[in-house]
């Protein structure tokens, strides 16, 4: 039987772009097809019927839902370059530093640019960034999976791609190069792996999303 | 020294600290019980989980592992010669860590405003958390557990909450069997699995705990 695989997203999204990313790590080709959240398809709704969210990717017929947990299916399932270290203490801190980049980092960088750059806000992103800075400092490495990206980069992606652009639509700055020399170097890094370019939206497009989202009136 | 080997940092009446140590039963793995007092929080524990700050923390020959969910999965990882706890294959799998992490998202808040907000917010409250749970009824269904045949990962994240039900239960001046038969079965038929019957506190003493932790805060 074929092994077909489709992709239910949008361009912009930064949770889409972690699972195209490690499709394109494993060499998987899918069908990408392309959502309107505001009048969601029959599909995703069927799909993902708890959240009816994007991303969804669908094996052979079978869904899967919420981002981590596709990118570890994905690294289950198609042999080759691995996403997750194959020790198991070594894959429960791949795992940890994920959570902590999409339970602690997201609401808090997404915090800052929605209130506006609010002093409190813009600390608390600081104080959640930190904790990537330090890890990045103690590891030594060009990654947080070492010489090659693993699940803790591509949960990171929004840091990588999505702050900068944020940045320069509000005027507002959240990670400055000065604050943050590590994980700047790190996100440059991380862009310009071949698997992560194929995944990212115009830059332009991110920005424009940005002003409509967060903008001021 | 026995069990030096396995270390759990830990506070008896945490839903989050009972998972590992269902998983830890399930495995047959002797382990030293280290009972944290929080909130006076220990060296050992802000050392071993300076992200957090929060138990479980399992520490295996001297390494912090956090965050009850990852926990699990690497005892069923590292201790694969006994009772497995996920899925063999990748869909299920993926299946199984999709309604644990559901449960981790939902689960707390919705239980504990069910019975700790007051008037129509509580009453709201207890509505969405009914409906949270008539979710995870539906993925039960008519299985004996989450994912089939087998007692394992989804099962155990969510059969921590039961001894809690009560406090809550009395608390909101609601019945979950009532709302959810399917799940109080569900529940009741993981009880009878040695690992949590001896690992879930009585509900009642939750409720103590509960009460006087609340009284002291002047609540």
């Amino acid at each position: 039987m074929a092994n077909e695989v489709k992709l239910y997203g949008i361009d912009e999204s930064l949770f889409v772009c972690g699972v195209k990313t490690a499709l394109n790590l494993k060499n998987v080709k899918y069908e990408f097809v392309v959502e309107d959240l505001s009048n969601k398809s029959a599909d995703l709704l069927k799909y993902n019927p708890v959240y009816k969210k994007v991303p969804v990717l669908v094996h052979n017929g079978n869904p899967i839902s919420e981002s981590l947990v596709i990118v570890e299916y994905i690294d289950e399932v198609w042999k080759g370059v691995p996403i997750l270290p194959q020790d198991a203490y070594e894959k429960a801190q791949a795992r940890f530093w994920a959570k902590v980049v999409n339970d602690k980092c997201f609401p808090a960088v997404v915090n800052a640019f929605s209130s506006n750059g609010e002093e409190q806000a813009v600390a608390e992103a600081h104080e959640a960034l930190q904790f990537l800075e330090n890890e990045l400092k103690v590891k030594g490495s060009k990654f947080f999976g070492g010489d090659n990206i693993n699940l803790v980069d591509i949960a990171a992606t929004f840091v990588a791609f999505w702050i900068g652009a944020a940045e320069e639509a509000l005027g507002i700055e959240v990670m400055s190069k000065h604050k943050f020399p590590k994980l700047t170097e790190w996100s440059d890094n991380y862009i310009n792996c071949q698997a992560v370019k194929d995944s990212l939206p115009p830059r332009e497009n991110v920005v424009a999303y940005f002003k409509k989202r967060f903008g001021k009136a | 020294m026995v069990g030096s080997e396995v270390i759990l940092l830990d506070f008896w009446p945490s839903m989050f600290g009972m998972r590992v140590r269902i998983a830890l039963a399930e495995k047959g793995i002797e382990y030293d019980y280290k009972e944290q007092d929080l909130p006076d929080k220990s060296t050992l524990l802000l050392e071993m989980n300076p992200v957090h700050k929060k138990i479980p923390v399992l520490i295996h020959k001297g390494k912090p592992i956090n965050e009850s969910c990852i926990i699990v999965q690497y005892i069923d990882e590292t201790w694969k010669d006994k009772s497995p706890l996920m899925p063999s294959d990748p869909y299920t799998r993926a299946q199984a860590r999709f309604w644990a992490d559901y449960v981790d998202k939902k689960v707390y808040d919705a239980l504990t405003k069910s019975g700790t907000l007051k008037g129509e917010e509580q009453e709201k409250a207890k509505k969405e958390f009914i409906e949270i749970l008539k979710v995870l009824e539906g993925q039960i269904g008519e299985k004996p557990y989450f994912m089939g045949e087998s007692f394992g990962y989804a099962d155990i994240a969510l059969v921590t909450f039961y001894c809690w039900f009560y406090t809550f239960e009395t608390l909101g001046n609601y019945s979950i069997e009532k709302e959810c038969p399917k799940l109080i079965a569900w529940a009741k038929r993981c009880m009878q699995r040695e690992s949590v019957s001896k690992t879930l506190p009585d509900s009642k003493k939750i409720y103590e705990f509960f009460m006087e932790m609340r009284s002291k805060l002047g609540l």
